[in-house]
């Protein structure tokens, strides 16, 4: 299966330290903030950005993990149970800009899952989603606000995100079955 | 990596285990016998998780919409029924609770009979509990729909079984090596004896403590032929007690003493009632567990059920925890469809 490095360690760093800024300025500082990190990729992620908001503006934004398994759409055709993490979110989330981090943004409907779980837990001013890759085909009606980067996809591809604290190094691929690998700048 | 955040928004995110779950092969749950380790570790792992929902506000999740849970029970309970209840409420599943005296059952409908009305009515579980040991075993044969055994005669209760090894494993951080002591009336208790299973599987050292009289016939016969070398019989509390984690009372029942299994209560009292002096015996912060309902004054006192050590409270939050995670593992999957 042919592979092709899509971001390099210093690409991720990049995107976000860029999507920490954006986050600050969207939100003017970082006050209000939660980062929620979706299990697994998105946990680590959103303790970057969180550490990089740190330096920006001297603020602790509290870091939560989440596990949609219990809200996703699809438990009673799966062959098997996903397994459960525990939902950790340290703080109360009402009133809060929460800020969801994910790996990547596939369909959109662990994000539809993840809003319900956010809003289980409390009222959130806002809940705003970043997203390291979005490869698109959606299937539904949710954007993102901060993105790393665009990668169009076809849908028999796999993109697979690396991250140090969990892979052991940082990396973003592509995986192509049969197809050409597309120009990443297409 | 930088990596500054305070202590208290740090999440651990060390281990990564498997996504799904590939482990799982149980569509009843019937006892504890059939359990690997692994496999209770998973019922754990999902309790935990199952936990975090019961402290949040709404204490609610969309998990198993659409599925029904009935609770067929033919013997009396309201603490397990309430809280297998409110674990299938808790995952937003509809319930049903039959209570045999009230239904169709009175009128003398068999047991097979009433499993497959349900089965046709749309039942996904079924909890069951029945005074006869074995009931579910014949239900589970009967139907396609999952069966949790609630309890049936002196034989079994996983999930109390499975709930107090979750509160000493929650509390102690472990179970391997830890010394458990029950005492009282082991053999009507089908508490001991699905715990029997448990903590032999968890490797937890078990001491029975009870006068000959309330010992199963034939229990040393049974571990030897088991091979279970962490079960223990001392029929002396204080020694029973010395170098305890954990000590669980049973419910003597006041009936025992008519059918002449006991010369007197008072005499039960004396012997092997759990009070303060008796617990300081085992070690400083050994839990005191009881699965309830109390007798407080006959085999434990009321110091002693309410004081710092028991967690007999916690047992009953985790006890819906722990049903929650067996919902959520015996339901869905395509193998359930078939």
């Amino acid at each position: 299966m042919p592979e092709k490095i899509l971001m390099s360690p210093v690409d991720m760093e990049r995107a976000l330290v860029r999507i920490a800024h954006e986050i600050v300025e969207r939100n003017k500082g970082a006050e209000h903030l939660v980062l929620v990190g979706m299990q697994t990729r998105g946990v680590p992620l959103a303790k970057r950005l969180a550490a990089t908001i740190k330096g920006l503006e001297e603020i602790s934004v509290p870091v939560g993990s989440l596990d949609i398994s219990l809200y996703r759409d699809d438990l009673s055709s799966l062959e098997l149970k996903p397994l459960l993490h525990r939902t950790n979110v340290p703080t109360d989330v009402t009133g809060k800009h929460v800020v969801l981090v994910d790996d990547v943004f596939y369909t959109g409907r662990s994000i539809r899952a993840a809003m319900d779980a956010i809003m289980d837990l409390g009222r959130p001013q806002t809940i705003q989603l970043a997203v390291l890759v979005d490869r698109g085909h959606r299937e539904l009606p949710i954007r993102a606000d901060y993105v790393g980067k665009n990668i169009p996809t076809s849908m028999s591809e796999e993109i697979k995100v690396q991250v140090m604290e969990v892979d052991g190094e940082d990396k973003v691929t592509i995986l192509q079955s049969d197809r050409e690998v597309p120009d990443e700048n297409k | 990596m930088k990596t500054s955040e305070p202590k208290s928004n740090v999440i651990s995110t060390e281990t990564f285990p498997p996504l799904s779950i590939s482990s799982w092969r149980h569509r009843h749950i019937l006892d504890l016998d059939d359990f690997t380790t692994e496999e209770i570790e998973l019922v754990f792992e999902i309790a935990d998780a199952m936990a975090e929902i019961l402290t949040r506000e709404v204490k609610k999740v969309p998990t198993l919409r659409g599925k029904t849970i009935v609770n067929l029970f033919y013997e009396p309970s309201t603490r397990t029924r309430s809280s297998f209840e409110l674990a299938a409420k808790n995952l937003s599943a509809d319930t049903i609770s039959l209570d045999a005296s009230k239904s169709s059952i009175a009128k003398g409908e068999s047991l097979v009979d009433s499993l497959c009305t349900l089965q046709a009515l749309g039942a996904d579980v079924i909890v069951m509990r029945h005074s006869q040991s074995g009931a579910p075993y014949l239900a589970a044969q009967h139907t396609n729909t999952s069966i949790i055994n609630a309890g049936d005669g002196w034989h079994a209760h996983p999930s109390q079984a499975l709930l107090d090894l979750y509160t000493i494993r929650s509390h102690l951080g472990k179970l391997d090596n830890l010394k458990v002591v029950i005492i009282g009336d082991i053999m009507h208790s089908r508490v001991a004896r699905s715990n029997i299973w448990g903590m032999s599987t968890m490797k937890t050292k078990l001491t029975l403590c009870a006068p000959a009289t309330l010992l199963p016939k034939g229990l040393e016969d049974f571990i030897n032929k088991y091979q279970l070398p962490n079960i223990n019989i001392e029929p002396k509390i204080e020694t029973a007690l010395e170098e305890a984690d954990v000590v669980m009372p049973l419910r003597l029942q006041m009936e025992r003493q008519q059918s002449g299994l006991l010369p007197t209560l008072r005499e039960y009292i004396q012997l092997y009632q759990l009070n303060k002096h008796r617990l300081s015996l085992a070690k400083p912060n050994a839990l005191v567990m009881h699965p309830g309902p109390i007798n407080e004054g006959i085999e434990i006192s009321s110091e002693v059920a309410h004081g710092v050590q028991s967690v007999i409270e916690k047992q009953v939050t985790n006890g819906i925890a722990i049903r929650m995670s067996l919902f959520y593992l015996v339901t869905g999957g395509k193998k359930n469809e078939a």
